[in-house]
């Protein structure tokens, strides 16, 4: 993977500050790589995001954005080809949607025709309403200028995007699905983006790599996710990262990663003799009923007295099924939510591939 | 001034409220101090508005500036008119000039804390997002500071214009105030025509000028009616 960015030893000190707001930082982003910087307030997270462009100076370090360090460009012109957004978007209120969203390609002389199309293929992109288009800020919701605001920042097609809390100002529902509208995006565009958040949470969902800082700009540890959670460097990141590590990470693992379990399976043709003696096997006091590795359901030792084959009882439905691509806190949810105490993992056509346990499940998180 | 007052009230009984046949005989007085009024209000506050406008450019920017324009300007404000043009005569005369200077000194105040006030009302968040999109400095004040601040501008050019439109009228003292010469002369000769003339056209030209400020303000920023914004006036 190319280096997109690469900060070196940047240091940043405020006038009159005593101590710097970014000591000495460094790491790497890969193209098409989303980095998420958290940590706690006066950790120089937003002063970071903002030296890449330079709306703060840094005073000391290099940054080299795709081959050249950006303190030997010109800042407005460096700015014009990297992506912005801000918290509270900044959405410049006595111009129109499209006006807004026209905006760096104005500043970097694109002909009509081509600003045109471009905003047209953006109004696209994020299923905006055409009808908004002619439509001041004041009058668009909260989530509606969130949406508009990165697809502002996105217009003239920047490699780099830097993002400062951008969901952070609307309600935990919009945020939600303005995260995975985002996601869906980042998917198909694969910029390289720089994602600020005090919301570990966010992070968790957002990121390829989180960089958890310290106050002063001190980078306590760079890793995915799931490494971060699995495996903390010390004792700051684990307090960051918070209580509930193993369920957060439940959520980054999916059930696919596992070796899935077989079960007690049984075909309706089998003896209740044989069905018994899965049972017995399994330690369950159940058994799945699959017929040509379609699921059928489960019958419970109960169930079964007093008949000869399986195929006498009809199978009781399982409530619910996870696939591979479910999470294993999805898979814990149907866990605990299910008579049987397993979740089964089905394909998406219902056919049985077998089972996760409780067991299995934690064997995963302590490993 | 009081006993004029008096007397003129005192004649009332004897007297019509206006004499149409005045204002048919004087029209071109009328149409001359009308123009007179007008070059004087417009030319009190564009003055003013030149010399404020950088001054709240620069105070926006560097807060160290407002002090000493705050003070100028109050102090200049202060002065009495009258005793401006008492001033003022040794050196400009009777002219339109010894009008203009109290009227602009005092336009400035109001003109400076507008603008100001209009400036620093830009949401930072605007500004932040503006300059992280790449607008230069120049491109940020012209393109969006100076847009958004137009109805707190232009209410500061409201209350300018229609103190100016009074205030010319003082300057019938020397002969160059505008409708005010008649009210003078009404007043001296216990004439009621010439003062109503006088005080409905100063008034009448005070509504006009604002209105057509307020018509300019919708269709200069029509997003300001989607935003709610409110002007503010010092």
């Amino acid at each position: 993977m190319t280096t997109m960015i690469s900060l070196e030893e940047v240091e940043k000190r405020f006038d009159g500050a005593a101590a710097p707001a970014v000591g000495s930082l460094s790491f790497e982003i890969a193209e098409g790589e989303l980095v998420a910087l958290v940590g706690p307030s006066g950790c120089g997270k937003t002063t970071t995001l903002k030296m890449i462009n330079r709306l703060i100076e840094p005073t000391g370090g290099r940054i080299v954005l795709d081959g050249e360090n950006v303190l030997d460009q010109d800042p407005v012109a460096l700015r014009r080809g990297i992506g912005y957004v801000i918290q509270h978007v900044g959405l410049l209120p006595h111009r129109t949607i499209r006006e807004n969203m026209a905006t760096v390609p104005r500043l970097l002389d694109w002909e009509d025709a081509r600003v045109a199309s471009r905003i047209d293929e953006l109004t696209e992109i994020f299923d905006l309403a055409p009808d908004l288009l002619d439509r001041y800020p004041a009058e668009l919701s909260g989530g509606q200028r969130q949406r508009v605001g990165v697809a502002r920042a996105l217009a003239a097609d920047p490699p780099v995007m830097l993002m400062d809390e951008p969901f952070a100002a609307v309600d935990p529902i919009v945020r939600g699905r303005l995260q995975e509208e985002f996601l869906g995006i980042q998917a198909r565009l694969q910029k390289t983006i720089v994602f600020v958040t005090h919301d570990i949470d966010e992070a968790i969902k957002m990121s390829d790599r989180i960089a958890i800082l310290n106050v002063g700009g001190v980078l306590e540890q760079y890793a995915p996710a799931e490494e971060i959670l699995r495996a903390p460097t010390n004792d700051f990141v684990r307090e960051f990262v918070g209580a509930e590590r193993g369920l957060k990470r439940l959520a980054l693992i999916k059930v696919g990663d596992l070796e899935i379990e077989d079960g007690p399976v049984v075909a309706p043709t089998a003896t209740v003799e044989e069905a018994r003696r899965a049972i017995d096997a399994s330690g369950f006091d159940w058994v799945s009923v699959v017929a040509d590795g379609e699921l059928l359901g489960w019958v419970d030792r109960d169930a079964l007295a007093g008949r000869t084959t399986v195929s006498e009882v009809t199978p009781r439905r399982f409530s619910a099924y996870v696939t591979a691509r479910d999470s294993l806190r999805q898979a814990l949810d149907s866990i605990v939510t299910s008579r049987t105490g397993v979740a089964v993992v089905a394909t998406e056509g219902q056919h049985y591939r077998g089972i996760l346990t409780l067991e299995r499940i934690s064997r995963e998180i302590i490993s | 001034m009081t006993g004029a007052a008096l007397a003129v009230l005192g004649q009332t009984d004897t007297q019509p409220l206006i004499q149409w046949s005045w204002i048919t005989d004087n029209f071109d007085e009328i149409a001359s101090r009308a123009v007179q009024h007008v070059w004087l209000t417009v030319v009190s506050v564009a003055v003013a508005l030149v010399i404020a406008f950088p001054f709240a450019v620069l105070a926006n920017r560097y807060r160290w500036v407002i002090p000493p324009v705050t003070w100028v300007s109050s102090i200049l404000y202060t002065i009495p008119a009258l005793a401006v043009i008492a001033l003022l005569i040794p050196i400009t005369g009777l002219s339109l000039t010894t009008v203009a200077i109290p009227l602009i000194s005092y336009n400035i105040l109001i003109l400076f804390r507008n603008t100001l006030a209009g400036l620093d009302g830009v949401d930072a968040d605007v500004k932040e997002a503006a300059i992280g999109m790449g607008l230069s400095r120049r491109q940020l004040l012209w393109r969006v500071e100076i847009p958004l601040a137009m109805p707190v501008i232009i209410a500061g050019l409201r209350i300018a214009t229609v103190s100016s439109i009074g205030l010319v009228t003082i300057a019938a003292l020397i002969g160059r105030g505008g409708f005010g010469q008649f009210i003078i002369q009404g007043l001296n000769e216990f004439f009621w025509t010439p003062l109503v003339v006088g005080v409905v056209l100063s008034v009448a030209f005070a509504l006009l000028a604002d209105l057509l400020l307020v018509l300019f303000q919708r269709l200069a920023t029509p997003w300001a009616r989607a935003a709610g914004v409110r002007a503010v006036a010092t």
